[in-house]
């Protein structure tokens, strides 16, 4: 509980506020902020490429290099390696130190990681583009290519876990999910990348591969996003969180509700039914858990709900827990064998990813990255109102695609059930397809223009030293 | 213990990974453990062989050109086999590679009228070969599930499907795979198009019911001429 809020109240003295810049690389955090704005670009570009295929309206066909379907694969790649990995790497060499009042073990290894990831992402996108993906879905990554990323997971978690190794007294909840994070994202890139492709086959396979989609985004993506509110929130509202022991529950809850559900994926396969049933019960039983920790969350913003308005971050945040609920309460229905016979297989499900990755967690980052640029850099955004554009942008157009593929499931459903031929499930979906397009270029267009701003913000003048201790005013 | 970092470490971190990894993965796994595993070249059956030779007949220069000349070298079953096989392997990389298994599934629900449309319902025999490792049971349907496509429609047909979906199926959103041909010509498939095609000429060819034609009615009425549209139920 400790460390936000000494970091937000006054009290802190010149002396350590000034050993606390120092345990910050702040060059390195922008490094991976800048990489990750790039695969979100590239990423982007593959998401519309396919959404184009699908209008039938992509001139690009014929080219081996700018197949479709391998730029699908690229799309979630870069998303998850490029810039989810990135973001977070990024924002964890800023809140990690700051929050144990301790460097990470090395900083050459910190710039070593940083290469070396790079090297993992450009090798995926690359092997996938020439034709080499491998049979995992979220893990598309060339096989030959899976143990040095792994290297890299490993290299990151000792370079992490040395300043929370040295921390003394109670841990504050944001380092409880950052390392189990740590742990958890090791296991699943092992497993889910080795397991079926060296050691079982078939039905046994596809259970794992369920279980891998399903920890990657809650054992990898979820930890991280949920460590960074805890650690952002209460440092922009300037008071503790609400409930400790809410807190408590949401992250015991998640560790052993979460990983239990990977067979929701495959339900009506030949995996045993009575595995499915208990993924599906395991994930009914976890979307309490989220409410505890919407709840925890509230409670905190209760009494400063005008900081929703003025201060951008908390939007992008409340935005993103908002959606995270949302996204959480369809779980536990779509869940369900009576919602799985109607919506597995459709643009249902593309929605709730979309969702869940850029509604969420995406937003949250791009959210934390609106809060830091302009303490990394010293100098204030460009313009202000470039950054409500960005918001407003983003979180509309997920809220459209979102809704929009929603329904596109569920005619495509209907089409299929009812024995319709198989053009009609196609047709069906053209206006749908064509809004997402729009919705998919309005978000495109949404992160150009923080890229534009942040350029000019670069550009422009110095207007504070760089520091963290300054009021939050954007 | 809730707040130590032993706890969150060892009972958090790793003791429920392992919890869950048991009750999703090994559980199947020791279920299954006496089930064996197919190599490719088990799963060689006289069907897809039938298709496999029938490509030689069909495009007898590029399968002289990229697979072999099995009349002047004289293969014997064996060497059939061989090639066959090596072709399954290749062909599963192929619809790997190009994503074909994120807009086609594999697997035949026991539910939403899928028997009907595409044939028996999975089973986990079908699955245990090297060719679904890792599994590709696939996510989203934007074209039909592939389980049971093999034998339904000739090489020809998918020679020109592969090359330009539309010209087939109308309103398609398949992309073209001109890269599976040589000069752009249907007729030329080079030795990944070849590959594809016994791939997915492959698919199913281990059931009874091989190969399985939808069980159609015209439903609906949203079919502007559905006498003329329906497919008869051929059978074989």
């Amino acid at each position: 509980m400790n460390a936000p809020e000494m970091e937000s109240s006054s009290a802190i003295g010149p002396e350590s506020a000034a050993d606390l810049e120092r345990l910050v690389e702040r060059k390195l955090v922008l490094w991976y902020y800048f990489a990750a704005l790039t695969y979100l670009i590239v990423s982007m570009l593959g998401g519309l490429l396919m959404a184009l295929q699908l209008i039938q309206c992509n001139e690009l066909q014929g080219i081996e290099l700018l197949s479709p379907g391998r730029w699908r694969m690229l799309h979630t790649n870069a998303i998850a390696y490029g810039f989810l990995a990135n973001a977070f790497l990024g924002t964890l060499h800023w809140a990690i130190p700051r929050l144990t009042m301790r460097p990470v073990l090395s900083k050459p290894l910190s710039y070593l990681i940083f290469a070396a990831w790079q090297i993992v992402v450009v090798s995926t996108a690359v092997g996938i583009l020439l034709g080499q993906a491998q049979a995992v879905e979220w893990g598309e990554t060339p096989v030959w290519i899976d143990p040095v990323a792994l290297l890299g997971l490993l290299l990151v978690a000792v370079n992490f876990m040395a300043p929370i190794a040295g921390a003394k007294g109670p841990m504050y909840v944001s380092l409880w999910y950052f390392m189990a994070a740590f742990v958890w994202t090791f296991l699943t890139y092992a497993m889910g990348n080795f397991i079926p492709q060296y050691v079982v086959c078939g039905t046994n396979a596809g259970a794992i591969a369920g279980l891998f989609i399903h920890d990657l985004v809650g054992l990898f993506v979820t930890p991280l996003g949920w460590g960074l509110m805890y650690y952002f929130v209460p440092i922009l509202l300037k008071k503790p969180i609400w409930s400790h022991g809410l807190s408590l529950v949401g992250f015991w809850g998640l560790a052993f509700f979460y990983p239990l559900q990977g067979i929701h994926h495959f339900l009506y396969t030949p995996i045993p039914m009575f595995l499915q049933y208990g993924a599906v019960i395991s994930t009914i039983a976890v979307e309490f858990v989220v409410a505890t920790v919407i709840v925890n969350f509230f409670g905190t913003l209760y009494g400063s709900g005008r900081a929703v308005v003025t201060n951008l971050p908390i939007r992008w945040f409340y935005t993103g827990m908002i959606l995270y609920f949302v996204t959480c309460f369809q779980c536990a229905l779509q869940v369900t064998l009576t919602f799985q016979q109607l919506i597995h297989f459709t643009d249902w499900v593309v929605g709730h990813a979309h969702l869940v990755m850029f509604g969420v967690f995406s937003q949250w980052l791009l959210g934390i990255m609106t809060y830091l640029i302009p303490r990394l850099t010293g100098k204030e955004w460009y313009s202000r109102t470039l950054c409500e554009w960005h918001y407003w942008l983003s979180a509309t157009s997920i809220v459209v695609m979102f809704l929009d593929l929603t329904m596109a499931g569920l005619f495509q459903g209907w089409s299929w059930s009812s024995m319709q031929y198989w053009d009609h499930s196609t047709q069906v979906s053209q206006p749908f397809w064509i809004v997402r397009v729009f919705a998919g270029l309005a978000m495109f267009s949404g992160q150009i223009v923080f890229i534009y701003n942040i350029y000019r913000t670069l550009s422009g003048p110095r207007t504070a030293p760089a520091t963290g201790l300054q009021p939050a005013t954007a | 213990m809730f707040e130590s970092k032993a706890g969150v470490l060892f009972i958090g971190g790793l003791g429920f990974f392992v919890l869950a990894f048991i009750a999703n993965g090994a559980v199947p796994m020791l279920m299954y453990r006496d089930m064996p595993e197919q190599t490719v070249h088990e799963v060689v059956n006289p069907n897809v062989m039938y298709q496999f030779e029938d490509l030689n007949r069909r495009f007898p220069e590029a399968f002289k050109k990229y697979v072999g000349d099995a009349a002047a070298e004289k293969w014997d079953d064996k060497q059939w086999n061989e090639h066959c096989a090596q072709l399954l392997k290749e062909g599963r990389d192929i619809y790997v590679g190009e994503g074909c298994w994120h807009c086609h599934s594999q697997f035949v629900r026991p539910v939403s009228n899928e028997s009907l449309r595409y044939g028996p319902v999975a089973k986990t025999e079908e699955y245990q070969n090297e060719l679904q490792r890792p599994v590709l049971f696939g996510t989203r349907r934007v074209g039909p599930d592939l389980s049971r496509e093999g034998g339904r429609r000739s090489s020809d047909w998918h020679a020109v499907h592969f090359l330009n979906p539309p010209l087939l199926s109308p309103h398609s959103p398949m992309p073209r795979y001109t890269w599976f041909f040589d000069e752009g010509n249907a007729g030329k498939p080079n030795r990944r198009g070849l590959a594809i095609m016994t791939y997915v000429q492959w698919l199913g060819s281990w059931l009874e019911s091989y190969p399985y034609f939808e069980d159609y009615q015209a439903t609906s009425n949203l079919n502007p001429e559905p006498a003329a549209a329906a497919p008869k139920a051929a059978t074989p």
